[in-house]
């Protein structure tokens, strides 16, 4: 635990990619297989599963602490970190404990459904004997959320380093559904077949937002022109007669979407097509707002599957007849693909996306115009002869998407941010006019510099009109261009609107809250594009 | 489409519902009885017609320090511990101001004001009042730990005590000083071996000073931005001992400076005068360096947990020390800790002032932004060879 303690507060004193993957192989070189193992997972979001509620957590820490616990809760506001509370308050070690990273994951573990008082002396006694590192890296593995500043792609490269292996190989070996748990350090690394598990999936291949215009790639005649499809993007594979769905935030989704289950008999064995999870209906693609309403369900019911049916948009294939093709240029996989979807009937499950038809840029830049009709994002420009890489990568494949969406709002309520953000105001809810009344619509996060967010703290601080938990609500005074995605109607907000990937472009520093835009506005949106 | 209907709205005025926020239970309304008032000019000692810290202009002010949400310019009079004076004046230039010692007695209209170590920075005071046998303390800023530089708190018994909470919470919990700098030498004798310039900021009044009369000069020189050794030499002056230090000049070329430090002021952080420096590793000393956030947004490589005013416990400690029957709460965690102390049944207020304690980004004067932007501060890349 030592070391880990000190991998993450080295990870933690710096911002330089070098150091920190030095740091990880560093790490990798002195703890042993199962701690490395663990190390990864964690890294990677396999935490264990959590055993111990929070609240209790906050109880005992504020007791042990001699602190009443709405002064400890009022301090997790201000600290923005749960974990990190519970360190820092906590009286002095008065004992030193030395275990292994892996024995106390066991040791949390080992808490799954004990009696309260048990899991309290555990985790006393856990406090009791390490150091504040120590502590704040085992409430972690607790609490989860593990924001350690290092990309899972950090951690790939440097157990790369550590291991000799090319990145690409790691990156592939570490997807799927492994946990320290089911596997080995050596049966996920160091084994001679990695393609064992008949699961697992191909790292996606992201694309980069195109940042110039598209005459910069050169002639159209080398790139392939697709849409961009907004549904969720998905692997589904075919092998040994299973069907497996693949979510591309690495999440099994096979029972999710029973549509595709017939797949495993339709599709020959050894095939995998990267493709979209897409709401369709009636040769169309439906809204991104209908295919919401089945993420995050537990039972896929019968009503769900007719009001929000959906198909594979296929944009590739990565493995053929039982071959990894991803090294074979795209147009060749694509001729592949084409076959693969012709010769065997999917009835519909499985629709190839559509290659436009782009002679010059600008036939492009006005399919791209025309994209909302479509009900999709804007465009992809993949080039032609590129392989399917793993990861972002610049310079194959560029996404094109359409400008966003905007309104100008009334920030009416701030909250306070947590991890690197704790301290300052940066969740604002915002308002658009309707009548002389304010009504919220959207929460936003994102989009704003440092620099502004310290301004506007700074402005929040000294316009707090009331205190709701940690929401503030502010005078209704700065104006702020919300950009945004998608709307959608809505019963559960006030507004009636729901918006897709709302953010701030600006703080419209040049606008009065009167200058806002209206309720009505909004409505317009949603009857043109909802 | 939004701009010409956003217009429309124009005619449209707010017309807010303004709900005091829940804190307000706690605050103090002074009333012409209590014998220091919390006025908009600042807290008013009516019988003397004395301000403290006042932060609009008044006849007559008495300075608790040097910093400048404490001391302000545009007062007839102040008064200042002599210790306190020279940095007083050098900032706000020509004022009329007098100077006490510590302990000294001033009588005015039958109030009696006397100066008493606060320990936060070199001549830093908390003003006791005493009228009629009823004692109150005005603290201003103040720590606990000796820091070997500024006189030492003392505590003094009083019936009302007014104090900061910057750092009222639980979660603020300060290490011995001797530990911190053990850290910061090491941190600085490793860049040094690593042929890296050692960079560390704090602020110019104060910090500065304290950090400097706890490096190890054996390591390397010490370099200093303008706004830090502007005071050093303020101080230097008053027949203070600081170790050398070498005010950072474009003279200098900018590879003399590794394995070396140079300390400043936080506004120089990440500003074109600092990114000169090459290779460089920076820290911030501060008591928000508690915070991971905090040191993540900083984006710097050390956090060093170094501050002047009072940790949580030792607040409680003060707090319960004086004795005091009434506690009036100022800048910082205001609504928390009096909530908090009235828990613990002692008859505690939140007050309004413009105090604002220890800033993360700013330093405490505008000094150190004006010497940002002098030229001759700024190191010579040019002479590198």
């Amino acid at each position: 635990m030592k070391n880990f303690a000190h991998l993450f507060t080295q990870l933690d004193q710096t911002t330089k990619t070098l150091k920190k993957v030095a740091a990880l192989v560093d790490y990798f070189g002195k703890v042993d297989d199962r701690d490395r193992l663990w190390a990864m997972a964690i890294l990677s979001h396999r935490r264990p599963k959590r055993t111990v509620k929070t609240s209790l957590m906050r109880q005992w820490a504020a007791e042990l602490s001699n602190v009443p616990l709405w002064l400890f809760e009022d301090s997790y506001h201000v600290v923005g970190d749960l974990a990190e509370t519970i360190a820092l308050v906590l009286p002095p070690p008065t004992q030193q404990h030395i275990k292994t990273l892996t024995e106390w994951i066991n040791d949390v573990k080992s808490l799954d459904k004990k009696e309260e008082e048990y899991k309290r002396e555990v985790v006393v006694n856990a406090w009791n004997g390490l150091t504040y590192n120590e502590r704040f890296v085992f409430n972690k593995l607790i609490t989860g959320s593990f924001r350690v500043g290092v990309s899972q792609k950090l951690m790939m490269r440097a157990l790369a380093q550590f291991e000799g292996q090319e990145e690409k190989t790691i990156a592939h070996r570490l997807m799927g559904n492994w946990t320290p748990d089911t596997i080995t350090y050596d049966e996920l690394i160091r084994s001679e077949n990695p393609l064992d598990d008949i699961s697992r999936p191909y790292p996606f291949y992201l694309a980069y937002a195109l940042d110039n215009t598209p005459e910069s790639l050169g002639s159209p005649n080398e790139w392939q022109v697709e849409r961009k499809w907004d549904g969720i993007r998905g692997q589904v594979i075919v092998r040994q007669n299973n069907l497996f769905v693949w979510s591309r935030g690495e999440e099994l989704v096979t029972d999710k979407f029973p549509e595709y289950h017939p797949l495993a008999d339709i599709l020959p064995d050894g095939t995998v097509i990267d493709g979209e999870i897409l709401p369709f209906q009636n040769g169309q693609p439906l809204s991104f707002n209908v295919l919401q309403t089945r993420i995050g369900r537990k039972n896929v019911t019968k009503k769900i599957l007719e009001s929000a049916p959906v198909i594979l948009m296929a944009y590739d294939l990565l493995e053929y007849e039982g071959k990894d093709i991803r090294t074979t240029p795209l147009g060749e996989r694509r001729k592949l693909l084409e076959k693969i979807v012709k010769e065997n009937d999917t009835k519909g499950i499985v629709v190839l996306s559509k290659v436009l038809d782009i002679e010059e840029w600008g036939e492009a830049a006005k399919e791209r115009a025309n994209s909302r009709q479509h009900l999709s994002e804007g465009l992809m420009i993949k080039k032609l002869n590129s392989e399917y890489r793993a990861g972002r990568k610049r310079g194959d494949w560029w996404k094109w998407k359409i400008d966003p969406m905007t309104i100008d709002a009334v920030m009416i309520y701030a909250q306070q941010g947590s991890g690197r953000r704790a301290n300052l105001y940066t969740d604002y809810t915002f308002a658009v006019w309707d009548g002389d009344a304010l009504v919220p619509f959207t929460k936003a996060y994102s989009g704003l510099t440092d620099k502004e967010f310290n301004k506007i703290t700074a402005w929040i601080r000294k316009n707090i009109r009331e205190k709701f938990g940690p929401v503030r609500s502010v005078n209704p005074e700065l104006v702020f261009e919300i950009a945004f995605e998608g709307i959608n109607k809505s019963s559960r907000h006030k507004s009636g609107v729901a918006l897709r990937f709302p953010r701030m472009l600006r703080w419209r520093t040049d606008k009065k809250a009167e200058e806002a835009n209206t309720l009505e506005d909004l409505k317009k949106m949603l009857e043109l594009y909802g | 489409m939004k701009s010409s209907l956003a217009n429309q709205n124009a005619h449209l005025v707010v017309s807010p519902k303004i709900t005091k926020p829940s804190t307000a239970r706690y605050m103090k309304k002074s009333t012409s009885s209590d014998l220091l008032q919390f006025t908009p000019k600042g807290i008013w000692c009516e019988q003397a017609d004395i301000y403290i810290d006042p932060w609009k202009p008044v006849k007559k002010a008495m300075i608790t320090h040097g910093h400048a949400d404490h001391s302000r310019f545009g007062n007839d009079h102040y008064l200042a511990t002599a210790s306190a004076a020279p940095v007083i004046k050098y900032r706000l230039g020509d004022i009329n101001i007098q100077t006490v010692d510590y302990g000294e007695k001033t009588n005015i209209n039958g109030v009696q004001f006397s100066f008493h170590p606060a320990g936060h920075i070199l001549g830093s005071a908390q003003i006791r009042v005493e009228y009629k046998g009823e004692v109150w303390v005005a603290s201003g800023d103040y720590k606990l730990e000796d820091d070997g530089f500024a006189e030492p708190f003392e505590l003094v018994k009083c019936n009302a005590f007014i104090t900061e909470s910057t750092f009222g919470l639980p979660v603020y919990d300060w290490r011995p000083q001797a530990e911190v700098f053990a850290d910061i030498n090491a941190w600085w004798r490793k860049n040094s071996e690593d042929g890296k310039v050692t960079f560390i900021t704090g602020y110019s009044l104060g910090k500065a000073q304290r950090i400097l009369d706890n490096l190890d000069t054996s390591i390397g020189k010490i370099y200093t931005h303008g706004a830090v050794e502007n005071i050093n030499e303020v101080i230097r002056g008053q027949g203070i001992k600081l170790p050398d230090t070498i005010r950072v000049t474009k003279e200098i070329p900018v590879k003399d400076y590794v394995g070396h430090l140079i300390l400043a002021p936080p506004s120089a952080l990440n500003s074109a005068w600092m990114k000169k420096f090459k290779p460089i590793s920076i820290g911030i000393a501060s008591g928000w360096m508690t915070l991971r956030g905090a040191r993540r947004r900083k984006a710097v490589e050390r956090g060093f947990v170094l501050s002047d005013h009072v940790d949580w416990k030792d607040l409680n400690k003060v707090i319960t020390a004086t004795e005091a029957e009434k506690i009036i709460v100022t800048h910082g965690y205001t609504s928390i800790y009096t909530k908090y102390l009235r828990e613990q049944g002692i008859d505690a207020y939140a007050a309004e002032t413009e105090f604002t304690g220890e800033s993360i980004d700013a330093d405490d004067s505008k000094e150190a932004k004006d010497a940002d932007n002098k030229e001759r501060e700024t190191p010579n890349v040019k002479n590198k060879k």
